[in-house]
C-alpha cells in the first residue's frame, strides 16, 4: 500500500504517459478507419479492394507483430521516427481496420432503401454518404466502436513495451524489477490506473448511446 | 506432487494441498529454530565440513539435519533460476539448455551439494520475477546477474556477490571521442537504450536531462538493434555484457569510457536461509582455491576480448 502512495507521481506521470498514447491513437484511427470504411463500400473497385485487403491483413495480425513491424522494420527501411510515434502509429494502423468494420456495420445498418432514395433524388455518392448514410450509420455505430475504442486503450499497454516507455505499465516494471517492490501492489496501481481510463470511457459512451440512439 | 495428481480425488487434493502447505511450512520453522538453537558453534563445524566436501567434489555430505543443503542432497535434484537471454551469463541454446557463468556458478554450487549438472532443473527468471520465484518456492536459488541491493535484499537472502561487474556505455564505432561517459549524457539531444527493470536503466537517469531520453526494451538486442538503426545514441549495461556485442560486431560498435558503478552479483535463495548462504560462500571460496572458478569464467564470459580475469569478491554477511 506504502508503495502506492509513496510512488504516486510516477503512477501519475505514467498515466499521462499513457493517455498521450491513447489520445494520438484515438484521433488517427477514428479518421483512418472512417476513411477506409467508406472506401470499403465506395463504388470504386480498387478502393474497395484495397480496404478490404488491409481489414483483412490487420484483423488477422497480432497486435504485437505490427508493433514490431512499425519499431524495428520500417527503421530498417530508412522510414525513421522516434519510438514514441513508431508505436502510435502502430496501434492507430491496427485499431483503424478493427474501427473500419465497425463504421462498416454501422453503414450496413442503414436501410438500402435510404441510400436509394438519395441517388434517386440526384445527390451523388459523397452527398448520399455524408448526408443521408453516415449521419445514420454513426449513431448505431456507438456501442460495437465503443468496444473497439476500449480494446484500444488497454493495448497501449503493449505500445509501452516497444521503447516507449514511461507508459503506466512500465512503470510498474520499474517499481518491480529494477526496485524490487513486491508486485501485488504495484499491479493494482497499475491496474487502477487502467480502469481510470477506461471506466469512464464506457461510461460516456453508454451516455452518448442513450443520447443519439435510435429507435426503430 | 504433479505425479499423484491423477490418482487423488478431487476433494483429496485440496485436503492434501493444505496438509503439505502446513507441513512445508512447519519445516521452515524447524529449521529456523535449528539454526537458532545451533547457535555458531555447530554451524562452523558444518560449514568446514561443507567446505571439504567441496574440494573434494565430493557426494552428498553430512549436512545437518533440516538444512536446505540436506534436503536438497537428499532429493538429489536443485531447482535453479536463471536468464535464457543473457549472452555469456545465461543464455539457453538450441536445446533449450542454459549456457553461461551464471550457469557454471550455480553447477558449482550443485557439485558442492552432490547434484550433478544433469539433476539441475533450469527455470527462466527474467528480471521482474526473480524474488517472485524465492518467495513462492519455484526455485531454489536464483542465479541471474542478480545485482545485491538492499531493496532486494527486504525480501530475499543474497550469497557471494560471486561477481563484480560495472555499469558502462556503449556507443556506435567512432562517436566514442563525443560520448566519454555518463557526464556526457546532459545534453538533451543523446538518446540512451537500456532494459526495461533493470539496474543500470535506474543508475542512468541520474545523468540524464530528462526522462525522455530514456529508451527502454525488455532485451539488449533490441537496444542494439535501435543503436544500429540510430534510433538510440547510447546502449548502457553492465560492461561483460556490452563486451559480448563490441566482440560480437566490433566495426560497429564500441565501449565509451570506464565502468562507472559497483554491480556486485550474487546468489538469490529464500530469505533468512543463512546456513545456505553460508554453504554457497563457502563452495565459491573453495572453488576460487582449486581453479574451478577462473575455469568457469573462461569458459565462458571470460572468451571475451577485453574481458579481465575476476577475482571472488569478498562475501557479504549472511543474513
Amino acid at each position: 500500500m506504502d508503495i502506492l502512495v509513496d510512488n504516486f507521481d510516477l503512477f501519475v506521470a505514467g498515466f499521462f504517459r499513457s493517455l498521450e498514447i491513447i489520445a494520438y491513437t484515438l484521433v488517427g484511427c477514428l479518421v483512418l478507419g472512417s476513411l477506409l470504411a467508406m472506401m470499403r463500400v465506395s463504388p470504386v473497385p480498387p478502393l474497395q479492394r484495397f480496404a478490404s485487403g488491409y481489414v483483412g491483413i490487420v484483423r488477422n495480425s497480432p497486435l504485437t507483430v505490427m508493433l514490431f513491424v512499425t519499431a524495428f522494420v520500417l527503421p530498417e527501411l530508412g522510414f525513421n521516427a522516434p519510438f514514441f510515434w513508431l508505436g502510435v502509429l502502430g496501434l492507430t494502423l491496427y485499431t483503424a481496420g478493427f474501427v473500419c468494420e465497425a463504421v462498416r456495420s454501422g453503414i450496413n445498418s442503414v436501410p438500402p432503401g435510404q441510400a436509394e432514395a438519395a441517388r434517386s433524388v440526384g445527390l451523388t455518392f459523397g452527398q448520399t454518404l455524408g448526408e443521408v448514410v453516415m449521419p445514420q450509420a454513426l449513431r448505431s455505430v456507438v456501442p460495437p466502436l465503443g468496444s473497439v475504442i476500449i480494446a484500444m486503450m488497454k493495448n497501449s499497454a503493449v505500445v509501452g513495451v516497444f521503447g516507449v516507455g514511461g507508459d503506466l505499465l512500465s512503470v510498474g516494471t520499474r517499481l518491480t524489477s529494477a526496485q524490487g517492490f513486491a508486485i501485488t501492489w504495484v499491479l493494482i496501481g497499475v491496474w487502477l490506473g487502467y480502469l481510470a481510463i477506461t471506466l469512464p470511457t464506457g461510461a460516456l459512451l453508454a451516455a452518448i448511446e442513450r443520447k443519439v440512439a435510435i429507435v426503430r | 506432487m504433479t505425479a499423484r495428481r491423477p490418482i487423488l480425488g478431487v476433494a483429496a487434493l485440496s485436503a492434501a494441498a493444505l496438509v503439505l502447505a502446513a507441513c512445508g511450512g512447519g519445516d521452515g520453522d524447524a529449521a529456523a529454530e535449528d539454526t537458532a538453537a545451533a547457535g555458531g558453534d555447530t554451524a562452523a563445524t558444518e560449514d568446514a565440513a561443507g567446505g571439504e566436501e567441496t574440494a573434494a567434489a565430493g557426494g552428498a555430505g553430512d549436512f545437518a539435519e533440516g538444512t536446505t543443503m540436506a534436503e536438497l542432497a537428499e532429493a538429489g535434484t536443485i531447482r535453479v533460476g536463471t536468464k535464457f537471454d543473457q549472452p555469456l551469463f545465461g543464455l539457453a541454446n538450441l536445446e533449450g539448455t542454459p549456457e553461461g557463468f551464471d550457469v557454471e556458478i550455480a553447477k558449482i554450487i550443485a557439485e558442492g551439494l552432490g547434484i550433478s549438472e544433469d539433476n539441475i532443473e533450469w527455470t527462466e527468471t527474467p528480471s521482474a520475477i526473480r524474488e517472485e520465484v524465492l518467495e513462492t518456492d519455484q526455485v531454489d536459488m536464483v542465479v541471474a546477474t542478480y545485482t545485491i541491493n538492499d531493496e532486494r535484499r527486504e525480501r530475499i537472502t543474497f550469497a557471494g556477490p560471486y561477481y563484480e561487474a560495472g555499469q558502462t556505455l556503449m556507443v556506435r564505432a567512432g562517436e566514442e571521442s563525443e560520448i566519454t561517459g555518463p557526464d556526457s549524457l546532459s545534453d538533451e539531444s543523446i538518446r540512451v537504450c537500456s532494459v526495461e527493470g533493470s539496474t543500470p536503466s535506474e543508475n542512468i537517469r541520474e545523468y540524464l536531462a530528462s526522462d525522455d531520453q530514456l529508451t527502454l526494451f525488455g532485451t539488449y538486442g533490441e537496444c542494439v538493434d535501435s543503436l544500429r538503426n540510430n534510433q538510440v545514441d547510447v546502449v548502457t549495461t553492465d560492461n561483460v555484457i556490452l563486451l559480448g556485442f563490441v566482440s560480437e560486431s566490433p566495426e560497429e560498435f564500441a565501449i565509451a569510457g570506464e565502468t562507472f558503478t559497483e554491480e556486485p552479483y550474487g546468489v538469490g535463495i529464500e530469505k533468512g536461509d543463512v546456513e545456505f548462504c553460508e554453504f554457497i560462500n563457502e563452495t565459491l571460496a573453495a572453488a576460487e582455491e582449486a581453479g574451478t572458478y577462473v575455469e568457469a569464467w573462461n569458459s565462458t564470459a571470460g572468451a571475451i576480448e577485453g574481458s579481465e580475469e575476476p577475482v571472488l569478491p569478498e562475501p557479504d554477511p549472511c543474513s
